[in-house]
């Protein structure tokens, strides 16, 4: 054993130092530096992006109708003394340049002016309807990532079996099944009653407003909120089972899932451990890539279900059209996506050791 | 052979879904602490041969014979006792580590699954064992916190050695364990295969295209061609005057040190090994073979020769 | 895929020309593709679904006629229950809804097909020349597709429906503009991998230009990656088509399956079942071929991907 513990030590570390670099400060140091500029270089993007979404917001809403009194007046018959009593009162008789920095000073702040047709700021309007949305999308969006997860999953391990060729044809059909229509059947359904189906959803609005509090009024709006999340949620999580399945079906003839196989585990642990956190990536990452999707259904399904959230206040500008109403949610939106994938970026390093270091 | 070998191979046949023979008829038996180098080009069958010996082939796959390890025949296991038998009987030392070890786990906790799995070391003398095992193959203990993407080619590939010691297996299957490594590393992994091996007196098949490399570290040679072995013999005789035509191809294709005549020379084979859902009739290699003769396109050659060494050949 | 043979172009037989050769190849590879997409049975489920609703579209002034939008010319009462005159009922004007489902084909699938080819093309064309020109050019285009790739589409598209004119060429312009991005990330990615590849190197020692390389060497080679994408954003396309009718956005001279289950909302009679049910399902219908098609196409380009027969 002397003569071979010899010949290990004359063995070690000859392949020179591994690629990651010395390890003079301890490989913790490094990667928490690493990190950082990492972290760093993400919120820089994060920061840019949303100063192109600041500046979208700008020019879509000002530059495209040439005039937007034009717009709020949509061709009725004004005077002259009118519409430039509406420049003044919406700021729009300056030069361009002007108007923009007031309008990214005042953006920074949360004040996107006010409202054309309900006069409140808007700031104000959306910070009121937030809450509601954010329940609405939160849930439907940890419903769908999971679900679609689990079923991608079953279904890439059973591929080409019945339960395979089933999931994908569902999930298939409802993706291509508008949001707002499947929740106008699900109110005929379920809200209003169709033949022996009674209505047991209540529908409109988040709550039944009798003054309830604590558990009851968390009841009632879980009872509100029961069609919107399942409209949501079936027409969203086609598309995190297809890429969860066919990111596992990539990964499944790697090398180190036979590696794992030979290793003596059970098939079910080979897929836990070995093939899912693996094929879970590209998944998590589309998921946060598509939440501009998820923003769509929202608008949708809020109109539809009137949910009193964002969604259902943008449709409302729309109709009018109220554009610093229209500008602030569009900013609102855009950014929420953003943020949270950036918030994505800030994650991935804990769930692949390849990202970030 | 004296009473019961460690492996006994027979008449090993596997056919894949799509009708390809990957493997027709193999007889190998190695013993304990025997070393055995499985030589051939790419497509062979000698991978496919590496994964039948414990059934890790994909589903589609048909496998008859018998694989008698320790007298036990793996085909005929129930799932629970070849699961039991898979690296704590018999590891595998896959070619390509960087693949072959998972990405998003550490290096410490894929040297520990086994053994936590197998139950050859109490989780609390776990991570001690996973230290012992990395220094072991030259590694420093604190790797154990690193991840695959962090190690050299030939670090990962020692993790991979490792890896397959966890259990004290009884026999290891090294697959090209060192193709994708540059040849100073090679010989390093090479010997500490080596080492390992004579230190704990199991036993080890070594699968490489390579022959010299085979020839270099192993007992006793298996040349495989189109799923069957053709030659089969002590490793510095088949190196040095092989009696296949096809093992002659093989040796002289690389060129030999201090042999001015292999360097000015470097014989190389023409054409591709055959396809294995379409394979010639009568001997396989005769399309490929400078010595064919006209009853090699009919007859299949079977093994011939003494016990120790024999060709299926018609000229051996 | 294709470009495996394309060294036989510089190897010119004297019997036919390269444009021959290259044509003879083309079709080769165009029935290889049919026999493979043949094997597909929801790609083939597809195909015919969509055919039909082309015909539909095609023949509709044969088939009902133009009169079939007229509100001053409505043949029935309003809301009419499904019975032997109208088989799906009327709308709220007392039009008959076959005829009006019949016709609303035209639209969406007009729009689907042009708002997709300008999505496509602009794509394709971000696309090839973020690969093929690399440093800042692809950097900066790159980092907008990105940006672009997280935007909200739909409200982006909403906005520009908004603020434009209401009319079909809007709504085309709308979704084309704001759908680009992922075509050009998936052409960009097979333009690097073309680009790669040991002839590009050789037309270049040859004197091949950008433009040269660019449309003779990486178009034909993305052609085929750029037919699976298309049928999929046209899906998308009038999936986005019917929901910016359905918000009030759509061209209201024009009869859409999005308009019509807007009446329905507009005129308080979601509950009546033959109004609200067959456009959906017809919109339903359209994008799920279009899908199953593209999922098709992609399975013979990339057997990995596939297995989704």
């Amino acid at each position: 054993m002397t003569d071979a513990s010899t010949g290990t030590t004359a063995l070690a570390d000859p392949d020179g130092p591994a690629p990651a670099g010395p390890s003079a400060r301890g490989p913790r140091g490094r990667d928490a530096v690493a990190y950082l500029r990492y972290g760093a270089g993400k919120l820089l993007g994060a920061a840019v992006s949303l100063f192109a979404v600041l500046v979208t917001s700008f020019f879509l809403f000002r530059i495209i109708p040439g005039d937007p009194v034009r717009t709020i007046t949509h061709g009725r018959a004004v005077s002259e003394e009118q519409l430039q009593a509406l420049r003044r009162q919406f700021g729009i008789d300056k030069p361009l340049w002007e108007q923009f920095t007031q309008y990214c000073g005042q953006a920074l702040q949360g004040d996107f002016g006010n409202s054309y047709q309900l006069h409140d700021p808007v700031g104000e309007l959306i910070w009121n309807r937030l809450p509601a949305t954010l329940l609405l999308t939160g849930t439907a969006f940890v419903l769908y990532s999971l679900i679609g997860v689990w079923l991608g999953t079953r279904s890439a391990w059973r591929n080409g079996g019945l339960g395979d060729r089933f999931n994908t044809g569902l999930s298939l059909t409802l993706y291509s099944v508008p949001s707002f229509w499947l929740g106008l059947m699900l109110i005929n359904v379920f809200a209003v009653g169709v033949g022996f189906v009674p209505g047991m959803f209540p529908t409109g609005l988040m709550e039944t407003g009798d003054g309830s509090t604590g558990l009851a009024h968390a009841l009632d709006v879980a009872h509100h909120m029961v069609l919107p999340v399942v409209t949501l949620v079936a027409v969203g999580y086609a598309q995190t089972l297809l890429v969860m399945r066919s990111s596992l079906l990539d990964e499944m003839g790697s090398d180190y899932l036979t590696t794992a196989r030979a290793k003596g585990l059970r098939d079910t642990l080979v897929r836990r451990r070995h093939a899912v956190p693996n094929a879970l990536l590209p998944t998590v990452t589309l998921l946060f890539v598509n939440l501009g999707h998820v923003v769509a259904g929202q608008i949708l399904v809020e109109t539809v279900f009137s949910w009193p959230g964002l969604g259902g206040l943008f449709y409302e500008a729309l109709s009018i059209p109220d554009l610093p109403l229209l500008q602030g949610l569009f900013f609102v939106f855009a950014a929420g996506v953003i943020l949270m994938n950036t918030l994505a970026d800030l994650i991935y390093p804990l769930l692949d050791p390849r990202v970030g270091r | 052979m004296t009473a019961a070998p460690l492996l006994d191979v027979r008449d090993l046949t596997v056919t894949y879904g799509t009708g390809a023979a990957a493997v027709r008829g193999v007889d190998l038996t190695l013993d304990a602490g025997q070393k055995l180098g499985i030589a051939g080009e790419s497509g062979c069958g000698k991978s496919t041969l590496a994964l039948a010996l414990l059934r890790l082939l994909p589903a589609g796959a048909k496998l008859s014979g018998e694989i008698l390890l320790d007298g036990e025949d793996v085909l005929a296991m129930k799932w629970g006792r070849l699961r039991a038998v898979r690296w704590a009987g018999a590891s595998i030392v896959f070619q390509g580590a960087m693949h072959s070890l998972n990405a998003v786990h550490r290096i410490g906790d894929q040297i520990a699954e086994p053994m936590l799995i197998h139950s050859t070391a109490p989780p609390s003398g776990v991570r001690k064992r996973v230290a012992e095992l990395l220094e072991h193959v030259g590694l420093p203990a604190s790797r154990a916190s690193s991840y695959p993407h962090e190690l050299s080619g030939g670090q990962r590939q020692r993790v991979m050695i490792a890896m397959a010691l966890a259990c004290d297996p009884r026999l290891i299957v090294a697959d090209e364990p060192t193709t994708a490594l540059d040849v100073m590393i090679q010989a390093q992994i090479l010997r500490l295969i080596e080492q390992l091996v004579a230190e704990q007196g199991v036993g080890l098949i070594m699968i490489s295209h390579d022959l010299a490399v085979l020839a270099d570290t192993c007992d006793r040679l298996a040349v495989m061609y189109a799923g069957r072995v053709v030659e089969q013999g002590p490793a510095s005789e088949v190196y040095s005057a092989a009696r296949h035509p096809y093992a002659k191809a093989l040796s002289a294709a690389f060129p030999r040190i201090g042999d001015p005549a292999s360097r000015h020379a470097p014989q190389g084979l023409p054409g591709d090994p055959p396809d294995p859902s379409a394979l010639p009739s009568g001997c396989t290699f005769h399309p490929r073979c400078p010595v064919a003769v006209e009853a090699c396109s009919v007859e299949d050659q079977e093994l011939r020769g003494e016990a120790d060494w024999k060709a299926a050949c018609l000229h051996a | 895929m294709t470009t495996t043979d394309t060294d036989t172009r510089t190897k010119d037989t004297p019997a036919k020309s390269p444009r021959a050769l290259a044509r003879d190849r083309r079709r080769r590879s165009a029935a290889r593709f049919w026999r493979q997409y043949r094997t597909h049975r929801a790609g083939l489920f597809g195909l015919a679904a969509l055919a039909l609703f082309v015909l539909l579209a095609v023949f509709a002034p044969l088939l009902v006629g133009a009169d079939v939008q007229s509100v001053t010319k409505a043949p029935g009462l309003p809301l009419e229950a499904p019975g032997s005159e109208f088989p799906l009922g009327t709308d709220k004007d007392g039009r008959s809804m076959l005829g009006l489902l019949i016709w609303g084909a035209r639209f969406s699938l007009t729009v689907g097909f042009l708002a997709a080819a300008l999505s496509v093309a602009i794509g394709t064309l971000i696309g090839i020349t973020a690969g093929h020109y690399k440093g800042w050019y692809a950097t900066v285009v790159m980092r907008i597709t990105d940006w672009f790739l997280v935007m909200p589409t739909l409200v982006l598209a909403i906005a520009l429906a908004s603020v434009l004119s209401r009319s079909i060429w809007t709504i085309i312009l709308a979704i084309g503009v704001t759908t680009w991005p992922t075509t050009a990330r998936l052409v960009r990615a097979q333009t690097l991998a073309v680009e790669s590849r040991p002839y590009i190197e050789r037309a270049k020692a040859l004197g091949g230009g950008h433009s040269h390389i660019m449309t003779r060497h990486v178009l034909p080679n993305v052609m085929p990656l750029v037919l699976a994408q298309t049928t999929l954003v046209i899906s998308s396309a009038v999936l986005t088509e019917a929901t910016l009718a359905f918000l009030g956005l759509g061209d209201p001279t024009v009869t859409s399956w999005g308009g019509l289950l807007q009446d329905a909302r507009d005129s308080g009679a979601t509950t009546k079942w033959w109004y609200v049910m067959p456009p959906g399902i017809a919109i339903a219908l359209v994008a799920l071929s279009f899908t199953l098609c593209g999922r098709a196409v992609e399975s013979v380009l990339n057997p990995r991907l596939g297995a989704s027969r």
